[in-house]
């Protein structure tokens, strides 16, 4: 009852789905108000029915309802309820259905708070949501269908992959999928944008909220999945260049851009017709992440090729909505106006430069991913494009963009001095050097490369530094006077400097894990000690235990540093039953920003176990840059300036302020 | 500066910055990427020692022997031909007599295959791409094996690989 529930909910999503999808357009044409606010109760209506059609798959899993397929293959009912909850989009019918309830209700959302929009551009803007929309849930019922019976219901499930049995799946995709979808609004705007042929600086406003929550929910999202691969596969490493990965990467790497782009659009009034093209990107690249991922092609060209429903129709979907838009875009780009001159040397030269060095990065990913495709299509050669490559292409374009990064925000719109911004970062240049100096100096192996890399990271939060100290004009002002600026800045540059100086947190952290991390691999029983930089590992014994659905060997290690007690460690490996698979459950150990890292390989038969141990240097900066990056997003996404509806600031409050 | 002298600036540095970016991922392509092969492949392409690239095959069963300090020795085979491998390290927790498995390394002077990296995915339905593909086109394809694979795939599994202590 609830499946079919369930079904019938998506149906109905889908009928109306497609009256969005035409109506307005329709009511847009004849200028009919009634028809073009057809969207508001449609896009509404489709995300309650979106809800319930969810709210139902969670239903049946949380019930153990073996009856249905999708809970069958990927339910057991003795999984732990937050994982039967979880499990919901741990599998494919279950996550395109996460992903179609996040795209109904992003457009709930658009049609409940765009209330002051232009009525006409709300509508496009709603319609096409809904096209995309429509072929999703379209996909969803004809080759994806999560509600289906099974003629003779089994007594038991086959319990959902025990390494998505983790807190990290449950945060992971959705975090993700917020961040794909998301973009699916710039998308939607920029569609709606061409359609009118009209595009102004309150079109900017619109859009950069919408593509700044994206954005932070896929940096999270990032972060959460390479800190889940780090601790949950059980070897340390947290990024692969995985294809999976990349998939990932690429949006993100396009949306950074189209957050800039979009400011400059916002501000200046140009970059219109790029911003429009790079909302048309971002999206066009979540997509190919949804096929690269969902077809099934990177798995298996077998299994893409003998079942090729699923793969096709998400790439005619891909052809359709990319084509389609780009095609709108070559037609109707030219219609708009073009925007404000600036020089070269400038804000706005600064933001072009970031924009075309994040975009190429995005371009040398893409290549890197889909080169074995189509190679293998074209000649049946079979290779593998893994971190060498993205290593000598990826990194020689993103390292000038961090050492622009400081200069960015201290040049001046329209005409910037590029020396006065120099002579303004010695501060910054003197720190970055000076520690990459001791860095060199106290450190022994890895390459040369790396200390001055460091000090690359550390010019990049100095630089940040700098721009608030500029800002506050601290150490020109009495103090009191620089908090009274700080505290009266707009949020989104205080959102600008915490967002960078994360990026160089990140860097540091990439940089001294690759170069300094220190392992340890070997056959140990309980007694027998380990050393690893500076830290010394005892294993104290080692035993099985019981779990709900489970059976774990674990052990126990006691860590002390020289004769101090730092803690203890409790490394395990599970075997689930069912699927007679195992997972490999590290145990982490942090001190500072560093981490000790032990997971267990095989037991021998006497009694003693491999044992793999880690120190990696500074490592959690990794993740906690992505977090402070995050938050920047968020710090500038609650400026007022940003909130949709909050009026204008007065321009008479602006004069009150002391000239400088 | 007029404005088609900013224009052409502005195109000038997206070109260098294309043209150096085509350049690199030129480059890479050449020299960073690595062939696949299965043993018959090698020996048929006679692929000189030293040279990297990945084996796949199964793990024939009986053939893993494991020694001191965590070096363990198997033989790759895809069923018309064999090649002997040679790995330190820790295996994967699906590496398994039988299974499917794909390593990375070179062949040395004595003809057995150094592997420095033991690569299988965490689902024991799963059989690597490269493999299944190579075995499907001898002819030694199950289709028990091809059942599962892609159909429930979950967006952020991993390849997860094993690397040894000589990286």
């Amino acid at each position: 009852m609830i499946a079919e529930a369930g079904h019938y909910a998506l149906v109905l999503a889908l009928g109306l789905a497609v009256i969005q999808a035409t109506v307005p357009i329709i009511g847009a044409r004849l200028r009919d108000l009634a028809l073009m606010n057809v969207a508001r109760s449609t896009a509404a209506a489709q995300m309650v029915f979106a809800v319930i059609s969810f709210g139902a798959l969670v239903a049946l899993h949380v019930t153990s309802d073996f009856s249905v397929a999708n809970v069958y293959e990927n339910s057991h009912s003795l999984k732990p309820l937050i994982y039967k909850i979880t499990g919901v989009w741990g599998n494919h019918e279950g996550s395109m259905l996460l992903w179609v309830l996040i795209l109904a209700v992003f457009g709930g959302l658009v049609a409940t708070f765009g209330g002051n929009l232009p009525t006409s551009l709300r509508a496009h803007v709603l319609a096409a949501q809904a096209w995309i929309a429509a072929s999703f849930y379209l996909f969803i019922l004809t080759t994806s269908n999560p509600f289906i019976r099974i003629a003779n219901p089994p007594i038991e499930g086959r319990d959902l992959n025990p390494v998505l049995q983790d807190i990290g799946l449950a945060v992971h995709p959705p975090l993700l999928y917020l961040g794909y979808v998301g973009f699916s609004i710039s998308f939607s705007f920029a569609i709606a944008a061409l359609v009118e042929g009209r595009i102004d600086a309150a079109w900017a406003r619109w859009v950069r909220p919408w593509t700044l929550m994206a954005w932070i929910f896929l940096t999270l999202g990032i972060a959460m999945g390479s800190y889940w691969a780090y601790y949950e596969l059980g070897w340390g490493g947290w990024w692969f260049w995985d294809p999976v990965e990349n998939a990932s990467l690429m949006p993100w790497l396009a949306g950074t851009a189209l957050l800039h782009s979009a400011l400059v659009m916002e501000k200046r009034d140009a970059l219109k017709v790029w911003t429009l093209l790079l909302a048309i990107l971002t999206f066009s690249l979540s997509l190919l992440g949804t096929f690269l991922v969902r077809s099934g092609v990177l798995t298996s060209v077998h299994a893409f090729a003998t079942d090729p429903r699923r793969g096709v129709f998400i790439l005619l979907i891909l052809c359709f909505f990319i084509g389609g838009s780009l095609s709108l875009f070559a037609w109707r780009a030219s219609a708009l106006k073009q925007g404000g001159l600036f020089a070269p040397i400038s804000r706005e030269g600064a933001l072009v430069l970031n924009n075309l060095l994040l975009t190429t990065a995005c371009a040398t990913v893409l290549v890197g991913t889909l080169y074995p495709l189509v190679l293998e299509v074209l000649t049946g050669d079979k290779i593998s494009v893994g971190a060498p490559f993205f290593n000598i292409t990826f990194a020689p374009l993103f390292l000038p963009l961090l050492f622009a990064v400081p200069f960015g925000p201290l040049l001046a719109w329209k005409r910037g001095d590029l020396l006065g911004a120099a002579q303004r970062l010695i501060a910054a240049d003197a720190a970055g050097l000076v520690v990459a100096a001791v860095v060199l100096a106290f450190t022994r192996g890895g390459a040369v490369f790396a200390p001055l890399a460091i000090g690359l990271g550390v010019f990049v939060i100095a630089g940040s530094l700098t721009d608030l100290a500029e800002r506050t004009a601290l150490f020109r002002v009495p103090l009191p006077t620089a908090v009274r600026r700080a505290r009266g800045m707009p949020r989104s540059a205080w959102g600008t400097i915490v967002a960078h100086a994360g990026l160089g947190l990140t860097l540091i952290g990439i940089v001294c894990e690759t170069t300094w991390s220190s392992e340890h691999i070997g056959v140990m029983k309980p007694g027998d000690v380990a050393a690893i930089s500076g830290y010394t590992a005892t294993l104290n014994d080692i035993g099985q235990r019981e779990g709900p659905n489970y059976r774990e060997l674990f052990s126990r290690f006691t860590i002390m540093e020289g004769r101090d007690l730092v803690g203890i460690m409790t490394p395990s490996k599970r075997n689930f039953t069912t699927r007679g698979s195992s997972t490999t459950e590290a145990a982490l150990l942090a001190r500072g920003a560093s981490q000790l890292y032990i997971s267990l390989g095989e037991i021998n038969n006497d009694g003693a176990i491999v044992v793999r141990i880690y120190h990696k240097p500074l490592v959690l900066l990794i993740w906690f840059g992505a977090l402070v990056m995050a938050f920047g997003g968020l710090l500038s996404l609650s400026d007022r300036r940003l909130r949709v509806g909050a009026p204008k600031p007065a321009r008479a409050s602006r004069a009150l302020q002391p000239a400088e | 500066m007029t404005r088609k002298q900013r224009r052409l600036t502005m195109i000038g540095g997206a070109i260098a910055v294309l043209a150096l970016a085509a350049a690199l991922v030129l480059n890479a392509l050449r020299d960073s990427i690595v062939f696949f092969s299965t043993p018959t492949m090698a020996a048929e392409k006679h692929i000189p020692p030293g040279r990297r690239f990945r084996l796949g095959g199964m793990v024939r069963p009986g053939s893993v022997v494991r020694g001191d300090r965590l070096a363990v020795t198997f033989d790759v085979t895809d069923g018309n031909a064999t090649l002997a491998v040679a790995y330190q390290g820790i295996l994967p927790d699906l590496f398994r007599e039988g299974q499917g498995v794909v390593t990375e390394g070179a062949i040395d002077q004595s003809g057995v295959f150094r592997a420095d990296t033991v690569l299988a995915k965490h689902d024991e339905t799963y059989m690597p791409k490269d493999v299944a593909d190579a075995l499907k086109r001898q002819g030694h394809w199950k289709d028990d094996y091809g059942a599962k694979v892609g159909g429930a795939k979950v967006g952020g599994e991993k390849a997860a690989s094993a690397q040894g202590a000589e990286r």
